[in-house]
C-alpha cells in the first residue's frame, strides 16, 4: 500500500514495528534521501492541504450514494404508500393498486422464529466469550463467529432447502426462520460480549462480596445492567435480517394470500419487492419502491434508535 | 477434632440454611457455565453442519465432474452437463472491479474520520457510511435496475467506450445494454465500501498516539504523519479489511442478481453480461430441472462457502493481529 506523495523523512526515524515492510525496500530510503533533498516546506504543506481535501472529497463521494439512493426511495415510494398499502393483498399482475400486507406480517413471522432460534444462542453464547476471555475454546468460538457472520446469505439458505425443504417436501416459514436466525447468532453473540464487558468489573465483585453465587451475579446483574444495550444489539440484528432476501428465496417462497403458519410458505417484504422489480408491470413497480422505503424506514428507525440508545447509556457512539 | 474439621458455616445449628444456599450455588454455578458453555458450542456445530449438509448435497456433482466442475464453461441442464467456470470467473471480476473502485474511496474516508475530520463531524459522517451497510441488498438491486442501470447504458457506457485510446481496450466492447458486469461491480462497490471503512477506521484510531506524536515532533506534517507513521503500522490491518470486503463481495446475492444480466459466457468486456456464483444459484435453484442440476448448484454453493471462509478467516486473522498489537 504506497501511498503518493509520502515524503519519507519520517519513517526512517520512527522504527516502530510498522515499518518493517519499509526497512526491506532499500530503495525507498535512497528515494526518500532523494526526496529529502528537494522537498521544502511550501510543497510539503501544499502537499498536506491536498490530501485534507482528497479525503474530504472521499468522505463526501462516499455519502452521496445514500442520499441519492434514499431520495429516489422517497420520490418513487411515498406517492404509492397509502392506507391499502398496508392493509390490502397485492393484486394480480397488471392490475393497479393493491398491497403488501401479508408481505408484512409475513416479514413479521419471519423474524419472530428467527428471533426465537438466533436470540438465545447468541445471547448465550456472548455471555460465555465476555467471562471466558483467554480460553482456548472462546478464542474459537469468536473466530468461528465471525466466519459465520462473513458466510453469504445465498449459502444460508440452500443450507435450509437443503436442511428443512427438501425432507418436508415443501416451502415452509420455518426453514426461512432458521436461515434468518443463524445468521443472526453471530451480531447477537458479539454485542452481547461487548455489552457485557462494559460493565464495571466493581460491579460484579460487590455482588459476589455481598454473597451473590457466580451465576446469579451473572444473571441478576451484569446480564440486567447489560440488558438494554443487548436489546438494542438483538434490535440492530433484526434489523439487518428482516431486509435478507437471498435466503428466503427457496425457503419461504413467497404466498400470495395470508399465512402466518409456520408450516406453510409465507411471503416476505423483501422477497415482494424482489418479485416486483423484476416483473414487467409499472404498478408493481410503485408498489416495489414503496414496499423498499417502508423497508429502509423501519431499518433506518431502528439504527438511529440503536445509536442513541448506545451513546446516552455509555456516553461513546455504538457502531 | 470432628468439630474442627466440619466446613466454618455449618457450625451454629441455625446457619443450615446458608450452607444449603451455598451448597444450591455450587449446583447453580455447575448448571450456568454447562448451559453458556453449550450455547457457545452451538456456533462450532452450526458452522460444521452447514458445511456437512452443503457438502453432502453437493457431492453427486462432484463427483461425477471432478475438478473440471471449476474449469468447464459448459452449463447444460437438459444434457446433465454442468461446469461452473463462468460464474467462477464471473465472480472474481465484479469483486476485483468492486475492490478497485472501493477501495480508494474507503481508505479515503477511513483517514479523513480518524485523523483529518474536527470531532463534530466524525460521528454523524462515520454514521451516514455505515448506514450504506444497513441499507438491504434487494434495495440496492431496485435502485441498481432503475437508476443505475439506465445511467450506464445512456452515459456512463457510450463515455467510456468514446475515451481517446482507453474506449479501443477490450473491457469496453460490445453493445451496452445496462446489465453487465460494470453495473454488478459498481453496486458492489458500494455495498463493501462501509465494510472497508469502518474496518480501516478501526484499526487507525488503534494505532498508538506516541506513533502519531513522535513523526509530529520530528516536524513532519499532518500528511507525512499519516502516510510515514500511521498508515504502515496499520497496514495489516487495512488489508484485512479490504479483504473483509471483498469476502462481502464474492458472496453479495441480491443486487448483483438484479444488475449481472445472468448469462453463462466468459467475456473480456465489462460491459458483457455475465453470472456470478451467488446469483447462478438464486438464479436457477427454483427452477432447478433434475437432481443432478440441484446437485450442481449446491456444489457451485460449496465452492462459494469455502471461498468465503478461507477469505473471511485471512481477513479476520489480519485484524485481529493488528488489534492485539495495538493493545500490548
Amino acid at each position: 500500500m504506497t501511498l503518493p506523495g509520502g515524503t519519507s523523512r519520517v519513517s526512517v526515524s520512527t522504527a516502530g514495528p510498522g515499518d518493517r515492510g519499509r526497512r526491506k525496500r532499500p530503495s525507498g530510503v535512497q528515494r526518500a534521501a532523494a526526496e529529502r533533498a528537494r522537498t521544502t516546506l511550501g510543497r510539503r504543506r501544499a502537499m498536506n492541504v491536498l490530501m485534507v481535501g482528497v479525503t474530504f472529497g472521499a468522505a463526501i463521494v462516499a455519502t452521496l450514494p445514500l442520499v441519492f439512493i434514499l431520495a429516489h426511495l422517497v420520490r418513487e415510494g411515498a406517492s404509492s404508500i397509502d392506507l391499502a398499502f398496508f392493509t390490502e393483498l397485492p393484486k394480480p399482475a397488471g392490475e393497479e393498486g393493491g398491497g403488501m400486507a401479508n408481505a408484512m406480517v409475513g416479514t413479521l413471522v419471519l423474524i419472530l422464529a428467527a428471533s426465537a432460534f438466533g436470540l438465545p444462542i447468541g445471547i448465550g453464547a456472548g455471555m460465555y466469550l465476555a467471562e471466558n476471555k483467554g480460553t482456548i475454546l472462546a478464542n474459537v468460538v469468536r473466530f468461528l463467529s465471525d466466519v459465520l457472520n462473513g458466510l453469504p446469505s445465498i449459502v444460508m439458505g440452500i443450507f435450509a432447502w437443503q436442511f428443512l425443504v427438501r425432507p418436508m417436501g415443501k416451502f415452509t416459514a420455518l426453514a426461512g426462520g432458521i436461515a434468518l436466525g443463524a445468521m443472526m447468532i453471530p451480531l447477537v453473540t458479539r454485542t452481547t460480549e461487548e455489552m457485557i464487558r462494559i460493565v464495571p468489573v466493581s460491579l460484579r465483585e460487590a455482588a459476589l462480596a455481598l454473597g451473590y453465587s457466580r451465576w446469579r451475579t451473572s444473571l441478576v446483574v451484569v446480564l440486567r445492567t447489560a440488558l438494554p444495550g443487548i436489546v438494542t444489539g438483538a434490535l440492530v440484528a433484526v434489523s439487518r435480517i428482516a431486509g435478507e432476501t437471498a435466503p428466503l428465496l427457496f425457503t419461504v417462497l413467497g404466498n400470495q394470500f395470508w399465512s402466518t403458519s409456520l408450516t406453510e410458505p409465507v411471503a416476505a417484504l423483501p422477497l415482494q419487492i424482489f418479485t416486483f422489480a423484476i416483473s414487467p408491470y409499472d404498478a408493481q413497480h410503485a408498489l416495489a419502491w414503496a414496499g423498499a422505503l417502508v423497508l429502509i424506514g423501519i431499518v433506518l428507525v431502528i439504527s438511529l434508535a440503536a445509536r442513541f440508545a448506545t451513546r446516552s447509556r455509555f456516553g461513546r457512539g455504538g457502531d | 477434632m470432628s468439630e474442627a474439621s466440619r466446613p466454618l458455616v455449618t457450625a451454629r445449628p441455625d446457619d443450615t440454611g446458608i450452607a444449603a444456599r451455598i451448597e444450591g450455588s455450587a449446583i447453580g454455578d455447575t448448571v450456568y457455565r454447562w448451559l453458556i458453555t453449550a450455547f457457545a458450542l452451538c456456533i462450532p456445530i452450526l458452522l460444521v453442519f452447514i458445511a456437512l449438509e452443503v457438502g453432502t448435497a453437493a457431492w453427486p456433482a462432484l463427483e461425477r465432474f471432478g475438478l473440471g466442475f471449476l474449469t468447464s464453461s459448459e452449463w447444460d441442464p437438459p444434457h446433465n452437463m454442468f461446469g461452473a467456470a463462468p460464474a467462477i470467473y464471473g465472480t472474481i471480476v465484479s469483486s476485483i472491479l468492486a475492490l478497485v473502485i472501493a477501495t480508494p474511496l474507503a481508505l479515503g474516508v477511513a483517514i479523513f474520520l480518524s485523523e483529518f475530520a474536527p470531532a463534530w463531524l466524525r460521528q454523524p459522517v462515520a454514521f451516514l457510511v455505515d448506514l450504506l451497510a444497513a441499507i438491504p441488498s434487494v434495495v440496492y438491486g431496485l435502485w441498481g435496475i432503475f437508476v443505475l442501470l439506465p445511467l450506464l447504458r445512456q452515459h456512463v457506457m457510450p463515455f467510456l467506450a468514446g475515451l481517446p485510446g482507453l474506449g479501443r481496450l477490450p473491457l469496453f466492447q460490445g453493445p451496452a445494454y445496462g446489465s453487465s458486469m460494470l453495473a454488478a461491480g459498481l453496486i458492489l462497490a458500494i455495498m463493501i465500501l462501509p465494510y472497508i471503512s469502518a474496518v480501516s477506521r478501526e484499526v487507525l484510531m488503534a494505532v498508538p498516539r506516541s506513533q502519531r506524536e513522535a513523526a509530529l515532533a520530528l516536524g513532519a506534517t499532518k500528511w507525512e504523519t499519516i502516510a510515514d507513521a500511521v498508515v504502515p503500522y496499520a497496514r495489516s490491518g487495512i488489508v484485512g479489511g479490504i479483504i473483509l470486503g471483498l469476502g462481502r463481495a464474492l458472496g453479495e446475492t441480491m443486487a448483483v442478481t438484479m444488475l449481472i444480466g445472468n448469462v453463462h459466457q466468459i467475456s473480456a468486456s465489462l460491459f458483457a453480461p455475465g453470472y456470478t456464483m451467488a446469483s447462478l444459484i438464486a438464479n436457477e435453484f427454483a427452477e432447478a430441472t433434475g437432481d443432478l442440476h440441484v446437485s450442481a448448484l449446491m456444489a457451485v454453493g460449496a465452492v462459494l462457502f469455502v471461498v468465503t471462509l478461507i477469505v473471511n478467516a485471512i481477513a479476520r486473522w489480519l485484524v485481529w493481529r493488528v488489534s492485539r498489537e495495538a493493545r500490548v
